[in-house]
């Protein structure tokens, strides 16, 4: 099983504190990969907000294909950053990881919001293709105040290979996961945490509707609707649509994933709606097992189950910081001096949500709409 | 002299040409006459023969032949009375004397055309062997990485839905408060879905089955419905309803079907005004997995008083419906016509969806009925489908198998983004060696989004002695045996309604455990794994290549 520590905070953080909780629930091999996604970075990007960043690895030749592209699309490089890396033993390195903050094309400067975020899709996607087969490209985000870090290892010995306790790299929202040694035939592109156009998230589990999901994804006619290496990728894209595609409430993502019965359905003051969606989007049913673990564009951070085999998940912590773990050991590294008493275990109903700035945690049940 | 045709029997059939020989056992046979007075097709007869038996009956053996007159069951060898193997001489038999036992050297086939007319039969193709739905195992096993499921412990739900589906994005919500409303003000029409139990009882008329068969299947799943909370449902056939039925408000339960002969359909609008409830949804059927390009066919003597009068004929004729809808002249007016008339008919409240037989057009059936706001679904019967009467020719050659055609068409509903907007029901061949739920869930995983039964539950529900090598069959001739198939009521008292209609509640109850123990491991429980093909593979490469599955040995 996968281990998750995603911490939201009202100031910045470094993510040392979500590899620390991640290593205290530590069962076993875990050396699949690390993957970490940073949200409303501090440090040297702080400056950098309406700048989208483009994190990935690449080549040497693949940088070259990278800057090529980039130059004939428009795209200034305004800054690059790269971590300090050291020889770990145990981790392959390569030739260049990056997270770099782009100027838009010209014609973008003053375009709205949706048309930058087709373009910094497209252009994600392009350049994955573009080194696809040799592996020369790799690119994970392209969004603004996003960063995307992700290698095969172990999490605290990526933690020393990517220098991140020297690093000034902070955050105030940040998700990480290391993986479980399920996955041998390993692809970063399979390693969570996912995003795309703001949305954020990592799982725990397996997916087993993934098949019917993923085609259903797929035929949406949106571009950012593929890859899935991972079956998690689809609890990514499934939030995108239901709340970005769609435009639907954050809370109605719960009753994408896992509908209620009809029984059930008919006590909420919304059943009408309900109805509609459970039979609209039934191929988006997820039968579990699995607890997920997402932020939306404005900062909100949840964790939703699955309706019945519930795998683990704790929330807890102060006002201005919160932990949603996949265990609650994570919490105890994370926030010690919290009312554990306080701690939330989301079960079937329960969808808990932290709002932007980790200002309060609220539990919204299903049952009652 | 007598004649040498007379003596050599020469143009005679043998016994050895018929698929059935009859064993009959002197030894055990009182002599009742039970089996021929029971034979449907009086293959049997009783006759009376002259014996030559040599025996000795004092101290020292003095053998002699006696001869002497008695009494034997003796089978015919004209084609017209051929034994067709039901049986019923076996169950009625007291001693255990008779048997039929079937002819793997017969000729039956180059014969049965007497007069021209070739071989009709009931039944369904005549093809032992099993199907590629019975080659395909469920291979995805929960386990550690993903605990199973337990199948008598947790909910599960196993419900489908019939209709046409809105995409999420054509749905006229709007946010109101941080919540999503219906607009009642966008107009939109939302067209009627209903939520049923996705194994479907497929269309036999009251016609081709008995009123005793027909309403022991209606209260079945009646009982299903009202008192187990299974929401299964059942199709009419062609040649209407029940008046009573079509006023009561168990109306919901069942799907009309209008076909090419729009028999019973007089009756139906007539009773439109007095209906208390709408139907579940409306069959419109333009073909028959079992006999692609044949109407359907009630033959003269199995038109009654109660036929008659439910199908507004006169009895004792033939009743051929033609091999298409008369008034239609392409698929675009198909639809036009008969979807928007039939939906216009209950105020656009009921699905309508047509019924066709598998076929390698079926895309462009279902690429139309997709650009149609009204059409509800798509049912389409595969070739192993059964009838009441059909030419051979017809059920043994002609039709597609149901599984590959129902993934072409998944496929080809993936491709545009509308896998969940119009229903895909397949039928034509599901329980046909008797694993119905593994038929069924491996339908479903291939893109099916319900799945139609009629002769296996004929099988399971009332006894139905039809199978693949031919064995009874003569549904047609309104012979049947078992009174499933015929309107003669010394045939249709035999079968009690009441015991079909609680075999149909104990098949279902157990169809829905076995679902339950191929979905428990494989880890669905909340929706129907619909298209879930990576739960399924087979060992046959050609099939898993065909349906894009895994291929396991």
């Amino acid at each position: 099983m996968c281990r998750l520590a995603a911490i939201t905070s009202n100031e910045y953080f470094s993510p040392i504190e979500n590899i620390a909780a991640l290593e205290t629930m530590k069962e076993g091999h875990d050396g699949s990969g690390m993957g970490l996604v940073l949200k409303t970075l501090g440090g040297e990007f702080e400056e950098l907000k309406d700048h989208p960043i483009l994190s990935g690895i690449c080549s040497k030749n693949g940088l070259h294909t990278l800057d090529e592209y980039m130059n004939k699309l428009g795209f200034k490089l305004k800054y690059a950053w790269t971590p300090r890396t050291k020889p770990v033993k145990g981790i392959v390195p390569r030739d260049y990881y990056f997270a770099r903050v782009y100027d838009y094309p010209d014609v973008y400067k003053d375009r709205p919001l949706e048309e930058k975020e087709d373009l910094l899709l497209k252009t994600r996607l392009a350049l994955r293709k573009l080194g696809e087969t040799d592996e020369s490209i790799i690119v994970f985000s392209f969004y603004p105040d996003i960063l995307t870090l992700k290698e095969v290892g172990d999490p605290l010995e990526l933690c020393e290979f990517f220098g991140l306790e020297k690093s000034p790299l902070k955050a105030k929202i940040i998700l990480a996961q290391g993986r479980q040694n399920t996955n041998y035939a390993i692809n970063l592109y399979a390693c969570h945490p996912f995003f795309i156009q703001g949305y954020g998230s990592m799982t725990n589990g397996e997916n087993t509707a993934f098949v019917p999901i993923r085609e259903f994804l797929m035929s949406r006619g949106f571009p950012g609707y593929l890859g899935y290496n991972s079956d998690s990728e689809v609890f990514c894209h499934i939030l995108h649509y239901t709340c970005k595609k769609l435009g639907y409430p954050l809370t109605y993502y719960k009753d994408v994933i896992t509908p209620l019965k009809q029984s059930e359905i008919d006590k909420r003051t919304d059943s009408e709606v309900a109805r509609l969606l459970k039979v609209s989007l039934r191929p988006l049913c997820i039968d579990g097992p699995n607890c997920v673990i997402a932020f939306t564009p404005d900062g909100t951070c949840f964790m939703v189950q699955d309706a019945k085999k519930l795998r683990p998940g704790a929330v807890g912590g102060v006002k201005g910081k919160y932990g949603l773990m996949s265990e609650e050991c994570g919490l105890d590294s994370v926030v010690p001096a919290r009312d554990k008493s306080q701690d939330i275990f989301p079960m079937k109903f329960d969808m808990v949500i932290i709002k932007p700035g980790a200002e309060e945690v609220t539990v919204w049940n299903q049952l009652h709409g | 002299m007598e004649p040498a045709s007379r003596l050599d029997h020469n143009h005679e059939l043998s016994i050895k040409d018929f698929p059935y020989i009859v064993r009959w056992r002197d030894d055990r046979c009182k002599r009742c006459g039970r089996c021929t007075a029971v034979c449907p097709m009086l293959s049997i007869e009783p006759a009376v023969v002259v014996k030559r038996v040599v025996q000795s009956e004092g101290l020292t053996p003095e053998p002699k032949a006696v001869r002497y007159t008695t009494t034997m069951v003796k089978q015919t060898t004209n084609i017209e009375r051929y034994c067709i193997g039901c049986g019923t001489c076996t169950l009625v038999c007291p001693n255990e004397a008779i048997e039929p036992e079937y002819n793997p050297r017969h000729k039956f086939n180059f014969h049965k055309n007497k007069g021209g007319h070739p071989y009709r039969r009931g039944g369904r193709r005549n093809d032992p062997m099993p199907s590629t739905l019975d080659r395909l195992r469920f291979t995805r096993i929960s386990m550690l990485t993903d605990p199973a499921l337990d199948a008598g412990r947790h909910e599960f739900r196993i419900r489908t839905y019939l209709g046409r589906i809105l995409p999420a994005e054509e749905l006229p919500v709007i946010m109101v408060n941080g919540k999503l409303e219906v607009d009642k003000t966008s107009g939109k029409f939302i067209p009627p879905v209903r939520e049923i139990y996705p194994v479907m009882i497929g269309s036999m008329s009251i016609g081709a089955l008995s009123p005793t068969m027909w309403e022991g299947l209606a209260m079945g799943i009646t009982y299903l419905n009202e008192v187990e909370g299974m929401p299964v449902v059942m199709c009419s056939g062609e040649g209407g309803m029940p008046h009573r039925l079509l006023k009561s408000r168990f109306l919901k339960y069942f799907i009309p079907q209008i076909a090419s002969g729009y028999f019973g359909w007089d009756e139906i609008v007539r009773a439109l005004p007095h209906m208390i409830e709408d139907p579940c949804a409306i069959e419109i059927k333009y073909g028959q997995g079992a006999k692609p390009g044949d109407g359907g066919l009630l033959m003269a003597h199995k038109v009654l008083k109660l036929i008659s009068e439910i199908r507004g004929v006169p009895m004792g004729v033939d009743l051929p419906s033609p091999p298409t809808h008369q008034t239609q002249y392409s698929i675009e007016e198909s639809v036009a016509k008969m979807i928007q008339s039939m939906s216009m008919a209950w105020g656009f409240r009921v699905p309508v969806y047509p019924k066709i037989s598998g076929t390698r057009t079926a895309k462009a059936v279902l690429n139309n009925l997709v650009r149609n706001p009204y059409a509800a679904g798509l049912s389409i019967d595969g070739e192993d489908g059964g009838t009441g009467a059909a030419y051979n020719v017809s059920m043994d050659t002609m039709g597609h198998p149901i599984a590959s055609n129902i993934r072409d068409c998944y496929h080809d509903l993936v491709a545009q983004g509308k896998q969940n907007e119009l229903p895909l029901i397949a039928s034509g061949g599901i329980g046909k060696k008797g694993n119905l739920a593994a038929n069924a869930a491996a339908l479903f995983m291939l893109g099916a989004s319900a799945v139609s039964i009629g002769k296996y539950i004929m099988q399971a529900a009332a006894g139905c002695f039809g199978d693949e090598m031919n064995r009874c069959n003569v549904c047609n001739l309104g012979k049947c045996p078992r009174g499933i198939t015929t309107q003669d009521p010394k045939l249709y008292r035999r079968l009690d309604p009441d015991v079909v209609a609680e075999r149909v509640v104990e098949v279902y109850k157990s169809l829905d455990i076995e679902l339950k123990k191929i979905f428990a491991p494989m880890g669905r429980s909340t929706e129907l794994p619909i298209g879930m093909s990576d739960g399924i593979g087979t060992d046959d490469h050609a099939i898993a290549e065909r349906l894009h599955i895994s291929y396991v040995c």
